[in-house]
């Protein structure tokens, strides 16, 4: 029996077949994902990528429910017509403090990596409640109920407790004052603002919903897309130093 | 089933080897796979070990090897954007410096720009004004004669895209439509004078309406930044009331809510996000679509 008949112990006994199957997927594994952990040039150095506010983590819990990743990419390629389009191509670092990361893979939507700042408030909250309000022709499904509902930040400070775990740099008083900086970031001229920027810096802080009293679902949600893609200052980002 | 070793046995039909397995008499053929289908199997591998060595691929201790051509799809795109703004260069830098008259005489540098701008009105400014510029509620049509802030000129257009309006731009268009049911006015003079605004425009106003006490409630809040006339103010963002066109919507009750909670589109600066070339390219598009007073 030649070592190319061999094969007929692994054909003839599931067990020995199935260890044979873990290790060489291992063996991939360790090749192609292990490497990401400890090479230093996985993550690109850059200035100003924050943990998520409160809020804005609140919103994106939304965007993760509603499934808004079916249909929108968070990642622009190194491709040119998408730099042209987008802006600079995303960095890992972008979305380092995200578990899980939202790049997706299907672009029903465009992109929306670098959405924030593009279009106002008032722009969201009409498009979130009927895309057709706004846009003729788009083939959005309309969120209705994002501006009815409240938003539930009961959980949130335990949410960010296991992103912390995870490597994400909230610190204890983070936590602590989840809900306050929630409100904080919600509300025009709250007087805990001032305190809440200092923790989230450049963290917008504004009124997003026209109902002052209360913060909805479409507000988090909201406050997350409006600070999509605006963390890294590129003026100050050497990109010859992070080639790859 | 028996499992007898028969590995020279050779099935007779059709002369190939079995494979020794046999299940109630009938026997597995171990045909050998097409020739060619083996000597492209390997060739790819031959294939994947010039790309180890071609491209970036084995990881190392503290980085990986960065391949005998040393690519870089970083790279790659950025030199591709870079020969893309040099191709467009000599044209921006024409662009930047003709007045609206001089760019609507060259036939040539109008077509760029306005190429340029409809390509960016597409991505940047027509989820909200709409795809030719009529706009909807809230965002005002940008392909009439009728502007809000300055007079359609292409200065104007340029500071607005620039600079946005009530933005985070230290240099914003600022106007502000305050909330007249905090406190100012009392429901019965809201009422009042959204009527006499209506009356304005010439639009049905019911009967039992107090005109007198809309006139007087605008000649002391509204006038300010509406005017006496009520035709607007291009520094300030106020619109035209006596006019057919509405920004909100001309029926009572969205008046009455303008009133009440107050009013103010946002509006991006543009100016951090697009380049001086683009928001000159974007000022001539829109131009050509509305047009000046």
């Amino acid at each position: 029996m030649s070592l190319w008949n061999k094969h007929a112990i692994f054909e003839k006994n599931s067990i020995l077949l199935l260890i044979g199957v873990l290790i060489v997927i291992s063996i991939g594994g360790l090749v192609e994902i292990a490497p990401l952990f400890y090479l230093k040039s996985t993550i690109e150095k850059v200035e100003g990528v924050r943990p998520y506010t409160p809020l804005e983590l609140a919103g994106r819990n939304i965007y993760v429910r509603e499934g808004c990743y079916n249909c929108h990419s968070q990642m622009i390629r190194a491709l040119r017509d998408e730099v042209e389009r987008y802006g600079h191509y995303s960095l890992a670092a972008e979305s380092m403090y995200d578990h899980p990361f939202q790049w997706g893979s299907k672009r029903n939507g465009p992109d929306l990596a670098r959405v924030g700042n593009k279009y106002s408030d008032d722009w969201h909250r009409r498009h979130l409640a009927n895309p057709r309000a706004v846009v003729a022709g788009s083939i959005m499904p309309a969120y209705p109920w994002l501006a009815k509902n409240d938003v539930d930040l009961a959980h949130i400070d335990q949410h960010m407790k296991v992103l912390a775990m995870e490597g994400v740099p909230y610190t204890p008083e983070m936590i602590e004052k989840a809900s306050a900086d929630a409100k904080a970031q919600g509300t025009d001229d709250d007087p805990g603002a001032a305190d809440f920027v200092k923790r989230y810096p450049k963290a917008q802080a504004r009124a997003y919903g026209e109902d002052k009293g209360r913060l909805t679902e479409a507000d988090a949600l909201i406050a997350y897309l409006q600070q999509l893609g605006t963390q890294v200052d590129f003026k100050l980002y050497d990109g010859k130093a992070n080639l790859r | 089933m028996s499992v007898t070793s028969h590995e020279h046995e050779v099935d007779a039909a059709t002369g190939t080897a079995t494979t020794g397995h046999e299940w109630d008499g009938i026997r597995e053929l171990n045909t050998p796979l097409p020739k060619w289908w083996l000597y492209i199997f390997y060739a790819t591998i031959v294939w994947a070990l010039g790309y180890w060595v071609v491209y970036p691929a084995i990881p190392l201790a503290s980085s990986f090897t960065k391949g005998v051509i040393n690519y870089s799809s970083r790279a790659e795109v950025t030199a591709e954007v870079a020969q893309l703004t040099s191709a467009r260069a000599p044209m921006v830098a024409q662009l930047a410096k003709a007045s609206f008259d001089e760019i609507q005489k060259d036939t040539k540098l109008l077509t760029f720009a306005r190429a340029q701008g409809k390509a960016a009105f597409g991505d940047n400014c027509a989820p909200c004004h709409g795809a030719g510029g009529g706009g909807s509620k809230a965002f005002p049509n940008l392909a009439d004669d009728d502007w809000l802030w300055g007079t359609g000129t292409l200065d104007d257009i340029q500071t607005t895209l620039t600079h946005g309006i009530r933005s985070t731009d230290p240099q914003t268009r600022q106007g502000n439509m305050p909330a007249f049911g905090d406190g100012v006015l009392k429901p019965a003079e809201i009422s009042a004078v959204a009527d006499y605004v209506r009356s304005l425009s010439v639009l049905d106003v019911d009967k039992t309406a107090d005109l007198k006490l809309g006139q007087k409630v605008f000649a002391e809040n509204c006038a300010a930044c509406h005017g006496e006339d009520a035709r607007g103010n291009h520094d300030l963002g106020s619109p035209n009331l006596t006019d057919q066109i509405w920004l909100y919507g001309s029926d009572k009750a969205t008046i009455v809510e303008g009133i009440t909670k107050g009013r103010g589109g946002m509006m991006p600066n543009w100016g951090e996000r697009l380049d001086a070339g683009t928001i000159k390219a974007l000022a001539v598009y829109v131009r050509t679509l509305g047009g000046a007073r």
